[in-house]
């Protein structure tokens, strides 16, 4: 045992570069959340809209079963990022500290809102929990998202203008993946105007990444060359792409493309941010992937464990979402 | 900009060199240091009752699906659509009140992050991706799932949710049984700063402690439950047998009660004897959190374990001791604790010890109170045997009120026992290596950490009062009746009739 244990602690298994996988694992998992939870916080906003019973019950039966398990990709990104670079863990968390208070009391709103929605009937107690569920689930996304702007430029203030248009991007971002996935789960309880509203989030989407990249521009070291580096480029491409497929994939029906091109964007956005940090893991203090991740023994441990995780994690996903797949029927009440 | 970042990268190098910048507590009124002792206590405080109902009612619903899936006896149905309910909720608040106290680590205890990250951060991670994922997802399947998955698939999800929960307490056990007791790591200086360092992965995650707060955790849990399904359906059998009003879904209810009372007659009494065996481990392990449970000051032999104990002034109260206590101790009672049973061992004292001593009478207090709550459930449980044995569980309306009125001690004995737990270790958050006060974030100021807890206090007062408020209505409603679940029954045998009383 003591040998298996020294050699775990020589050097990385086979020799991977597990530092910057690690790097890439906690932004995929950041995307991976941003992406699913993103749907259930958009289904939030566009709740907003609705007025009739049905539709409102309909968009409540469209996430039921799924928002849980969305959200624990938020606890798994940060237990990955605590475990591979507890400091940078410690710092941003730390400094960011009101900050990260709001997105809890977002995510607690919004998690128990559809709960108290469907225990009472009466007109006023529905008002007043709808409007908890549609505030809490476009707070979280916009105050991750400034969470997400504040970390990438190095931002020892939590309000900032980075921060706010962040915040505005994947607010809308998730507005974009909750059109589409509420077309799919429910297009006959829902109006046509889901459509017109998820077309309108992936403009502002759009305006609103241009807008982040502008306030960042003067904030990265590498300022304006590193926005027109050619990876940032291809991705800024690719999401115009992406944001116009679409919008042509939804009013055309094809819901399931219009949330893949969803899925696209928020990997794309994730990607945006992981590519102009690196190999910086935390700007503020200019701590650097290397310098801030854990010791060899830990981190090969970590890439064990969650190579035999994380496949079956997707087996869970897989299950969930092929148990619950197709629209929702007229008897699944919440 | 750049000024800040430098400003920024000064504290943070001032922090790493072990420096308390003087912005923190100079010009706070509150100390953030408390502060963020009490918000951590509050939020673990009442998160814990959440994860302790849906780990209590996991084997639970595991049984009472089996039951309704292979057929016969409508009750199991009932009792299994009864209790998801209440899982369901519990489980949802379980969530977003669990989420808090992960953030909680980096966000007030940055530095305890910083020091221990290297190790602690990895069971969490692993819990998050092995448990949490696996208990949140078959969840859905488990609670909206019963009509769109096949009976297998079904039975499967009950049991990875029943699983996930009570994995998930494995690897937060682990990481904090070894705050208990570290062992497998080194100490290394690290930017001016210690850290600590894995080196034996087996002795740091599999330590005795945890093995013995393992089994005192998921027992506890579902003994609690237990005794909140024996006093919820005591209150309906005693309304209907004893007061007379006929209740509707009766069955369900002695039912229930029967299940609860030979859960609690098998968790009961092992509670209590590997309680026991856990106080040695203490005893060995912490002795200052010992001596704190047992109030004793100055090393001493013989000493009495006081199972009541009365304080005849105040200051007996606020300041325990115990020799100087008035109440019915079993000479030399403490002492057989320490020792494994020899009434004549000595106990170490507190004032032995270089650091302060933790607040000892919340400890000796809870511990107390924890143990003779541990005894009456004993009692309970035979109670509730032997007039089952006679044939008058129904008709004994004193034993009804016990049950009642000890409905909801199991979680506040489980409470307690985390109080003693934690309360007890202090000054220490890592046993010996690192104390509390210094765990705390570096930058964080009283102002903001008193406007979260204040916030907390308002949240978790309305998260509560919400919580009690649907289960109560839950409890209210009962089961759906066995005429309901047959009329289901029959209209998805023949979807193309409209049944008529939908």
């Amino acid at each position: 045992m003591t040998s298996a244990v020294d050699a775990l602690a020589a050097g990385p298994v086979l020799g991977l570069p597990l530092p910057e996988l690690w790097f890439a694992l906690v932004f995929a998992i950041l995307g991976t959340f941003l992406f699913l939870d993103g749907f259930d916080f958009g289904a939030g906003a566009i709740f907003a809209t609705l007025r009739e019973d049905e539709a409102r019950e309909a968009v409540l039966s469209a996430i039921g079963p799924f928002w849980d398990g969305n959200e624990v990709w938020l606890v798994v990104f940060g237990g990955a990022l605590f475990a591979a670079f507890p400091s940078v863990y410690a710092g941003l968390f730390s400094r960011h500290y009101l900050l990260m208070f709001g997105i809890l009391g977002a995510l607690i709103l919004r998690g128990l809102a559809p709960e108290m929605y469907e225990q009472r009937h009466d007109a006023r107690w529905q008002r007043w929990w709808g409007r908890s569920f549609v505030a809490g689930s476009v707070l979280a996304p916009f105050l991750l998202g400034a969470f997400a702007g504040n970390w990438l430029a190095g931002s020892p203030r939590s309000l900032t203008l980075v921060g706010v248009v962040t915040g505005i991007a994947v607010t809308a971002l998730t507005v974009v993946s909750g059109a589409a996935f509420l077309r799919l789960k429910a297009r006959d309880a829902l109006p046509e105007t889901v459509t017109e509203i998820g077309v309108g989030a992936v403009a502002a989407y759009l305006f609103a990444v241009v807008a982040t990249l502008g306030a960042l521009a003067t904030r990265l070291p590498a300022g304006v060359d590193a926005l027109l580096s050619p990876p940032v480029l291809a991705l800024v491409a690719a999401s115009v792409g992406l944001g116009v497929g679409y919008g042509v994939a939804l009013r055309r029906g094809a819901d399931l493309a219009a949330l893949a091109a969803a899925a696209g964007l928020t990997y794309g956005l994730t990607a945006v941010v992981a590519v102009l940090m690196y190999p910086r893991i935390d700007p503020a203090t200019g701590a650097t992937v290397g310098e801030a991740v854990v010791s060899t023994l830990p981190l090969n441990l970590m890439s064990i464990g969650a190579a035999l995780l994380l496949p079956l994690v997707v087996v869970y996903f897989a299950v969930l979402y092929s148990a619950f797949s197709g629209p929702i029927t007229a008897e699944e009440a919440y | 900009m750049d000024e800040e970042c430098a400003v920024l990268r000064e504290e943070t190098a001032a922090s790493r060199a072990g420096v308390n910048f003087p912005t923190r507590t100079h010009h706070d009124m509150i100390d953030p240091v408390l502060a963020s002792r009490f918000q951590f206590a509050l939020t673990t405080i009442v998160h814990i009752i959440f994860p302790v109902m849906s780990m209590g009612l996991a084997p639970f619903l595991i049984y009472f699906t089996w039951k309704d899936v292979r057929g016969g006896d409508p009750v199991y149905e009932q009792l299994r659509r009864f209790w998801t309910k209440i899982f369901a909720v519990s489980f949802v608040v379980g969530t977003v009140t669990g989420i808090v106290l992960e953030f909680e680590f980096g966000t007030n205890f940055a530095a305890f992050s910083t020091t221990a990250g290297e190790l602690f951060g990895g069971p969490l991670a692993v819990e998050g991706m092995m448990a949490f994922m696996l208990e949140a997802t078959f969840l859905g399947v488990f609670v909206f799932g019963r009509e769109r998955v096949s009976d297998r698939l079904y039975l499967v999800s009950s049991l990875a949710v029943g699983v996930g929960t009570w994995l998930s307490a494995v690897w937060i056990l682990i990481a904090n049984s070894w705050m208990q007791m570290p062992r497998g790591y080194e100490l290394v200086t690290e930017n001016g700063q210690e850290v600590v360092h894995l080196v034996d992965p087996l002795a740091a995650y599999l330590t005795p402690r945890f093995g013995y707060m393992y089994v005192h955790m998921q027992n506890a849990a579902v003994e609690s439950v237990a005794l909140f399904m024996a006093g919820v359906s005591a209150y309906f059998v005693y309304r209907h047998h004893v007061w007379g009003h006929q209740t509707e879904n009766i069955a369900f209810w002695q039912k229930t009660l029967k299940i609860a009372l030979v859960a609690l007659l098998i968790t009961a009494p092992l509670q209590v004897l590997q309680g026991d065996l856990y106080a040695r481990h203490v005893y060995e392990t912490q002795p200052q959190k010992f001596a704190a449970m047992e109030a004793v000051w100055d090393t001493e032999a013989y000493v009495p374990e006081y199972i009541f104990a009365i304080p005849t002034d105040l200051s007996q109260f606020t300041d325990p001791r115990a020799k100087e206590l008035f109440g019915l101790g079993i000479p030399g009672g403490a002492s057989w604790l320490a020792s494994g049973g020899d009434a004549t061992a000595e106990i170490r004292g507190l004032n032995t010890f270089e650091t302060e001593a933790p607040p000892v009478a919340v400890v000796f207090w809870s511990f107390r109170a924890m143990v003779g709550m541990g005894f009456w459930f004993i009692l309970l449980a035979f109670w509730g045997g032997y007039r089952w044995y006679t044939g008058e569980l129904f008709e004994d309306g004193l034993l009804h009120k016990a049950l009642m009125a000890s409905s909801l001690l199991g979680i506040v004995a489980v409470e307690l026992g985390w109080v003693v737990t934690e309360v007890g270790r202090q000054p220490w958050v890592i046993q010996g290596v690192l104390k509390t006060s210094e765990g705390v974030s570096p930058g964080l100021t009283g102002t903001e950490a008193m406007v979260t807890l204040a916030g907390f206090v308002g949240v978790y007062a309305g998260i509560l009062a919400l919580y009690t408020y649907v289960v109560a209505r839950v409890i209210r409603g009962g089961p759906p009746s066995v005429r309901e679940l047959r009329s289901a029954a029959e209209r998805d045998a023949a979807p193309g009739e409209v049944p008529g009383d939908d």
